[in-house]
């Protein structure tokens, strides 16, 4: 298995070591960065827990490899709040609508999330909605995200 | 005591307080089982059985040793060395003989999925690798795939004489003969779930650590971690105090996580012979095929009405599809039978409820492991009110009971107390106005739309309390500074299990919510308690607590009584604030009171205990009562068979509510889990035993787009116990599906097909709406 050297940006920090070509980004970002924020639900691209953000774009960590992160920048859920006192407004909005509850793929859905809150135009409920279902979550029953995603919504018209 | 706690504490208690638990779990920085790292830990894959059935001819595991970074390749024979004893000892009932296999397959495999050799490697990928080296020849034998094959073909488990885990039943009743003989209404049909798996989205996973001194440390993601830790110690005959069992955030249980199964095992034994920790991550696949499942059952229905459309008798039978090796071999009625009768008059009774052996991935409980009793009779219900022309609902009025009955004896013996079934049915049917929606549903069938409203009721027996599940402790203690430490045997999956306790203890102690810190979860800090299971934690966890939190409040007012020259009566504490009646002058704090209780015994009362600390172990009735009405609208595309849910309302009485928004939280995951159930969750085997659903592609749960806005209308009937508080955290998987098949038949009510067999999903509607002889749709 060849190793290869790589080096990205990880939350604004640059992050570098070697990696087997088969390592998952997944892999990489949970036990080499040791941050373990992002979830491995499935590791075969359903259940949408592992989304992080490359280059501002929702991807599947565990469906990309380590090396194609190489130059690339990576955000995680550990990125989003500014302080542990002061939550992202979307993970603000998933606290105040009761969205987790045993909160194991929450980090992927507040990736793509904040990936589409970011967008301009802002993107219409519907497509948010639309967006989300390539995340599952088993407690919640959705109800919790539908009302952030209405909010969401809400503050972009 | 109680009335003064209750008159100075803040309000917490029914409020929607932010989780204590979401902080960390938004961030990223909770610790779910694979988080746990350990110094020297070694990493586990396991070698599964690819065949149903069949004896292991040749195993060769030699290219796996030689694989660099494998440290071990144990097989059973490695195992049984460690001596252990099979089964679940901690809910195996002792007149249920168990299959005899090893926590590894010793000479034959019993179903796809099956562990016969575990692989110890210094990195994951380095395990999988070795296990994909090991290489295993089966001589197959035909397999016993469902109930009919248990029920024709001789005993799969060698040790056993058939295929009939246990059978029971109500006895002879020539009396309900005669009824149904005489009866003017008689209905009759088989209502069949579908193998569906409780799919937490954090698979199973653990890591075992063995210390020089021989105790281990099993960090798990498990939903008790007294249970795990005396089902270890019992498994492996060690003493249980030397077994810590220690968990943190757990990604979802949903009774998947109730027991250690064999896999778990193995590798705790992996741990003890190797002597190096070792972590084990289930992966989606080994979930799917090998975690345990559930729901594959059955039921027969008879019911007898008479002319007024009352309910004269029932007769059921049941047949539950327990699978190779079940969690626990347990008594094959479990709760279906006793609960069938629900909260309606239903003067005569027969049942008779058999398990089967299967060459399946085996029984594990799931949220309402016991709802084909709530399933199979409102579903019948229905089909009972389509056959003698009677409206659903009225049929309903006509035989529910109300607050007015009770105490009210069930058929089963059950007696029910504080339940309020007919009010909550009304009051959930307010939502709805039936006249307008009949006519609605006409017109939208005159242009080809098929609407159509479903209607059912339930009881949940909640808060079950025998045997381990007896009682529940909490220790709470005012530390030195002020600040509230509470040491719970609850433990939340998803429940925000700390945030509801520090709810009813700040409240009874008068305290900010952010001053109580709940400890859980490790067994070596809390008392003995069964953790998250039973629908308990609320009534348990928080009957401990506020008796713990009065008992505390009463002595904080004893010592700041005397400390003021002031009658206990007349101390007031709010907000961690403490006053005196008719003192404004004086205003002190539960952090004085504390120093005074740990540093100044001589401004104590006299005799007075030091410390500021109280423990209460509460002892619930055995059962708390529950019951929920839920309506539903649902538009059937008849040439898609899609299913699109238009409106959803949950009724329900849980007594108090603790905290209204975790409460519906625990409705709508399990409304929407029921829903998966009947629409789109199906674990298929083939003849010859594979399952047919290996991946999230295979195995579909509902997603954002599949469900309904859920609508709440709480009733609030206070049960006996302390606070009020009932159970809720698996009724609403249990009343949902019948809910939304009664919707669908109702949609569908003009083709005159009933709809009796799981799942419900659009290629099965197509081809029961096109199969026109058929009286069920049998379609596979």
């Amino acid at each position: 298995m060849s190793v290869h050297f790589i080096e990205f940006e990880l939350n604004g920090w640059t992050v570098e070591g070697t990696a087997e070509a088969r390592r998952t980004l997944l892999d990489f970002i949970r036990v080499d960065a040791g941050c373990t924020g992002t979830h491995a639900g499935c590791e075969h691209g359903v259940c949408g827990a592992c989304t992080v953000l490359v280059d501002g774009h929702p991807v599947r960590a565990c469906l990309m490899l380590a090396v194609q992160a190489n130059g690339k920048s990576v955000e995680t859920v550990e990125g989003l709040a500014r302080s542990s006192e002061e939550l992202h407004p979307v993970q603000q909005l998933f606290r105040e609508e009761f969205a987790l509850q045993c909160g194991f793929c929450t980090p992927g859905f507040l990736m793509t999330l904040v990936a589409m809150d970011r967008l301009e135009p802002r993107p219409t409920g519907e497509e948010m909605r639309a967006a989300l279902s390539g995340h599952l979550c088993r407690c919640t029953g959705y109800q919790g995200v539908l009302r952030v995603v209405e909010r969401l919504a809400e503050q972009g018209k | 005591m109680n009335d003064l706690a209750t008159q100075s504490g803040a309000r917490f208690i029914g409020q929607r307080v932010q989780r204590k638990e979401d902080g960390r779990l938004l961030t990223g920085t909770g610790t779910y089982i694979d988080d746990v790292v350990l110094s020297g830990m070694l990493h586990a894959a396991f070698v599964r059985s690819n065949v149903a059935r069949g004896q292991i001819i040749r195993m060769d595991t030699q290219r796996a040793r030689d694989l660099p970074g494998v440290v071990a390749v144990l097989t059973a024979a490695d195992i049984d060395r460690l001596g252990y004893q099979v089964g679940n000892p901690v809910f195996d009932m002792p007149e249920c003989p168990g299959p005899d296999n090893g926590l590894l397959a010793r000479s034959d495999v019993r179903f796809v999925g099956d562990p016969v050799a575990l692989v110890v490697a210094e990195t994951r990928a380095i395990a999988e690798d070795g296990a994909a080296l090991v290489e295993v020849d089966y001589a197959t034998e035909t397999p016993v795939i469902g109930i009919d094959a248990a029920k024709a073909m001789g005993p799969l488990h060698p040790n056993l004489t058939s295929n009939l885990s246990n059978a029971q039943d109500s006895g002879e009743n020539g009396a309900i003969d005669a009824i149904f003989a005489g009866a003017a209404h008689l209905v009759e049909d088989v209502v069949r779930n579908c193998r569906q798996a409780h799919m937490p989205m954090e698979p199973r996973g653990l890591v075992a650590a063995r210390n020089g001194s021989g105790a281990l440390t099993v960090y798990s993601a498990c939903q008790s971690p007294h249970l795990s830790s005396l089902h270890i110690s019992k498994v492996f005959n060690l003493p249980q105090q030397q077994v810590r069992v220690v968990g943190q955030d757990v990604g979802g249980g949903f009774g998947l996580k109730m027991s250690p199964q064999r896999d778990d095992l193995a590798v705790i034994a992996a741990a003890i012979l190797i002597r190096r920790p070792i972590k084990w991550i289930e992966d989606r696949l080994e979930n799917l095929i090998a975690a345990g499942q559930s729901r594959e059952d059955q039921m027969r229905v008879r019911l007898a009405f008479d002319a007024d459309h009352r309910l004269l008798a029932a007769d059921i039978e049941y047949d539950c599809d327990f699978g190779a090796y079940p969690y626990a071999v347990q008594s094959s009625g479990s709760l279906v039978t006793p609960m069938f009768p629900g909260p309606y008059r239903l003067p005569h009774y027969r049942w008779k409820a058999r398990g089967w052996h299967t060459n399946t991935t085996g029984l594990a409980p799931y949220r309402g492991p016991w709802m084909m009793e709530m399933f199979a009779r409102e579903v019948m219900f229905d089909i009972a009110a389509r056959q003698m022309g009677v409206d659903p609902v009225e049929l309903r009025r006509k035989n529910i009971i109300g607050k007015e009955d009770q105490p009210f004896q069930t058929a089963a013996g059950m007696v029910l107390t504080d339940l309020s079934p007919r009010e909550t049915m009304e009051l959930t049917l307010e939502a709805f106005d039936l006249t307008a929606f009949r006519r609605e549903q006409a017109s939208a069938r005159e242009n080809g739309r098929y609407i159509g409203l479903g209607i059912a009721n339930g009881i949940e027996p909640t808060t079950v309390s025998f045997g381990y599940f007896a009682s529940d402790v909490a220790h709470v203690r005012v530390e030195a500074n002020g600040q509230i430490t509470a040491m719970t045997t609850t433990f939340s999956q998803g429940h925000g299990t700390a945030t509801s306790i520090a709810q009813v203890i700040a409240e009874r102690l008068g305290v900010r919510m952010e001053d109580v810190t709940v400890v859980e979860g490790d067994s070596s800090r809390t008392g003995f308690g069964s953790g998250a299971g039973g629908s308990r934690q609320a009534v348990a966890g928080g009957g401990a607590a506020i008796k713990a939190a009065d008992l505390l409040r009463d002595k904080i007012g004893r010592i700041a009584a005397y400390a003021y020259n002031a009658s206990p009566e007349s101390i007031r504490i709010e907000g961690g604030v403490i006053t005196v009646d008719g003192s404004p002058e004086i205003r002190s704090s539960i952090a004085e009171i504390a120093m005074l209780a740990y540093v100044a015994p001589d401004r104590l009362p006299p005799d007075m205990e030091m410390g500021l600390e109280a423990q209460y172990r509460f002892r619930p009735p055995p059962m708390v009562f529950a019951n929920a009405t839920h309506a539903c609208i649902c538009e059937v595309d008849i040439v898609t068979g899609k299913v699109s849910i238009l409106r959803w309302v949950a009724g329900g009485d849980c007594g108090q509510l603790i905290n209204p928004a975790i409460v519906e939280g625990q409705i709508a995951g399990g409304v929407v889990q029921g829903i998966g159930g009947v629409l789109f969750e199906h674990i298929r085997y083939d003849e010859n035993g594979q399952p047919l659903a290996v991946t999230l592609k295979d195995y579909l749960l509902p997603t954002a787009l599949d469900v309904p806005k859920i609508e709440y209308r709480h009733m609030c009937t206070p049960s006996s116990t302390p606070g009020g508080f009932k159970g809720v955290g698996e009724g609403g998987a249990m009343i949902s599906p019948p809910t939304l098949v009664n919707a669908l038949a109702d949609a569908l009510a003009p083709f005159d097909q009933r709809w009796t067999t799981m799942p419900l999903s659009p290629d099965r509607i197509v081809c029961g709406l096109t199969s026109q002889s058929a009286t069920a749709v049998g379609v596979d």
